[in-house]
């Protein structure tokens, strides 16, 4: 990931020409799309809601109707109170979230597109071996994972540092499935004979000639691999004991905790706002590479 | 899930394998960095769960080996049933819920006859990239009676809607939290499926003079069963391995959710508060191979009903 990768747009391919297919052109319908709005309304009316109820304060929270702003507008409030309660705890949290995603999800990205590479281009023994493994123990509870792992980790003091976070998220058999389809069709054989001919060792062919052809499907593992672990829940959780190595998921729970725990300080306002700037970026990403992964699972989609 | 195509088929005129060794392990090389860590972080937790679920440790006594006593201890356990039965009961409303809704948007979309297609792609996907957490908490707070939206309902309708987090009802909410998030993404992966479709079997049923409905019959539903499959594959694992909500409405709803709710969290608790570690790792593992079991027999169930 270090060498600067030109981004290219996905290759032009037949089946994801644009424009509606099996339509015939027929003219859009009114029914159709108001019904469809309704599923359109579920799915953004929670966000709206929060939005919404990020800009009221703690006590118009409680007594305005919920999809409509309260008599203050606090939002701007909100987000400094959120930034800076118990001495900006939160920021830590997002700087933590953002370590994890850049060594988790890049260093998974960076192993899936080497090894789907491999699987892909190579024949080696053993290779059929690997892929029934790999997907194999796709299906194998993370959770049933959690307790062994957690136990191994802590006999080698891994546990309470980012390492215990880092490394299990380094493993996305997704990813590496995605990058073996793509590496596929992607990469022409007769391009690796040519570099090879022309004396260009493995590693060097890999980086010059291979690399820029996998970026529309890297661009979408490191999407996928960049959400699974900016909403990891569970592995921090169990690995991490010390507040000061929280991701952003489980400070949330935590101030959340606290503000239904009888007695203590109600903090509401802040998790509702603490969560609105948790999915922003994430949206934000989505947004802005939705080419890349639309690309990508059409790939994914053609082995089903 | 096995791949249908092999990618690189070994050209008939390759040297002999011998001759060039270089070649037979340079994929190796390339796989060894994922298959190390791998190792490490998947092959060796397992080994070690196994190993632990074959032993119990006693305050008096230390750690000694039971054979298999843990896993009669499991089976036999009302409260690890109980959640057994919670999660399948789940698995089997919600899942077919969730992949009716997304069929049918997928096929909304890839009919040509909505307004704003991409608009309506976009914003449905979008509760995907909302971490679990942060699901949970904002549907949470909505339904609650406090400044939750059911409690605005309420006093706006002067009704009393029923309490989304009393015990009764509360698997339904959760079971509306992971619909919300994921009724999105099963949509792509449909709708990605529905875009293999070659273009010339369109213009085929159109001359045969075919309607909407029997080309969503005879094309479109045949094309998308090995998506559908896999959609279901991963939403019975995803059921199976129910954690997230249940965990954190735990305490908005402290008395609707117990510490053995569903198996995952049945575990955790074991293992965390409990100390059970031993029996936590059986637990665990009969879990596991009641996924692969169920996650296989939805694979073969989807093969075969295509024949």
């Amino acid at each position: 990931m270090g060498t600067p990768t030109p981004l290219r747009s996905p290759r032009p391919r037949s089946r994801s020409a644009p424009g509606p297919q099996g339509s015939f052109g027929r003219r859009p319908s009114v029914a159709l799309t108001l019904v469809t709005g309704l599923a359109l309304l579920y799915s953004v009316v929670p966000l709206i809601w929060l939005l919404i109820n990020a800009t009221k304060g703690q006590e118009s929270l409680l007594d305005s109707f919920g999809l409509w702003f309260g008599s203050d507008f606090a939002l701007l409030d909100n987000i400094a109170a959120t930034l800076t309660y118990d001495d900006g705890v939160f920021v830590r949290w997002l700087i933590n979230t953002v370590l994890y995603v850049v060594l988790g999800a890049g260093g998974a990205t960076l192993l899936a597109m080497l090894g789907g590479y491999a699987l892909a281009k190579f024949d080696f023994p053993g290779r059929r071996a690997v892929f029934a493994v790999v997907l194999g123990a796709a299906a194998v509870p993370g959770t049933a994972l959690a307790v062994p792992t957690f136990l191994m980790f802590s006999q080698m003091g891994l546990t309470n540092t980012p390492w215990a976070v880092i490394v299990p998220s380094l493993i996305s058999p997704f990813g590496l499935y995605l990058m073996w389809v793509f590496a596929a069709q992607a990469v022409p054989t007769e391009l690796m004979e040519a570099a090879r001919i022309d004396g260009s060792g493995e590693i060097r062919t890999f980086f010059t000639v291979v690399l820029p052809l996998l970026a529309p499907g890297t661009a979408t593992v490191l999407l996928f691999t960049m959400v699974a672990t900016w909403n990891n829940y569970f592995l921090p959780l169990i690995m991490i004991r010390d507040p000061d190595w929280f991701p952003l998921t489980l400070g949330l729970d935590a101030w959340n905790d606290q503000a239904a725990t009888i007695g203590g300080e109600p903090v509401f306002h802040l998790v509702i706002t603490g969560s609105l700037l948790t999915i922003v970026p994430l949206i934000a990403a989505f947004l802005m590479l939705q080419r890349y992964w639309r690309s990508g699972l059409t790939a994914g989609s053609l082995k089903g | 899930m096995t791949p249908t195509t092999t990618p690189t088929a070994p050209a008939p005129d390759r040297p002999p394998a011998r001759s060039r060794p270089r070649r037979r392990w340079t994929g190796w090389g390339f796989l060894a960095p994922f298959m190390t860590v791998f190792a490490l972080v998947f092959v060796a937790p397992i080994l070690y769960s196994l190993y632990l679920s074959v032993y119990r440790d006693q305050l008096v006594g230390g750690t000694s080996f039971v054979g298999l006593e843990n896993y009669r201890g499991a089976l036999t356990d009302p409260v690890f049933w109980d959640s057994v039965s919670r999660v399948t009961l789940f698995l089997a409303v919600q899942v077919p819920i969730m992949l009716f809704l997304a069929l049918l948007l997928a096929l909304a979309l890839d009919s040509g006859r909505l307004y704003g297609r991409d608009f309506f792609r976009i914003s449905i996907f979008l509760p995907y990239a909302v971490p679990a957490v942060v699901a949970t908490l904002m549907w949470g707070f909505m339904y609650g009676t406090r400044f939750g939206l059911v409690g605005n309902v309420n006093d706006l309708l002067g009704v009393t809607l029923p309490d989304p987090l009393a015990p009764g009802v509360i698997l339904a909410s959760i079971g509306n939290i992971v619909t919300w998030q994921f009724v999105g993404y099963n949509m792509l992966i449909l709708y990605s499926a529905l875009r293999t479709v070659p273009h010339n079997l369109y213009e085929a049923a159109e001359v045969d003079g075919a309607g909407q409905l029997r080309v969503i019959a005879a094309i479109k539903l045949p094309a998308l069963r090995g998506a559908l499959v896999i959609a279901a594959i991963f939403s019975v694992i995803g059921s199976f391995q129910l954690f997230n909500e249940p965990s954190i409405l735990q305490s908005l709803a402290p008395n609707a959710i117990t510490s053995g709710y569903t198996p995952n969290l049945y575990t955790y608790s074991l293992a965390f508060s409990g100390q059970q570690q031993n029996y936590a790792a059986a637990v665990a593992i009969i879990m596991g191979l009641l996924t692969m079991v169920i996650a296989y027999a939805v694979q073969l169930f989807g093969m075969r009903k295509a024949v």
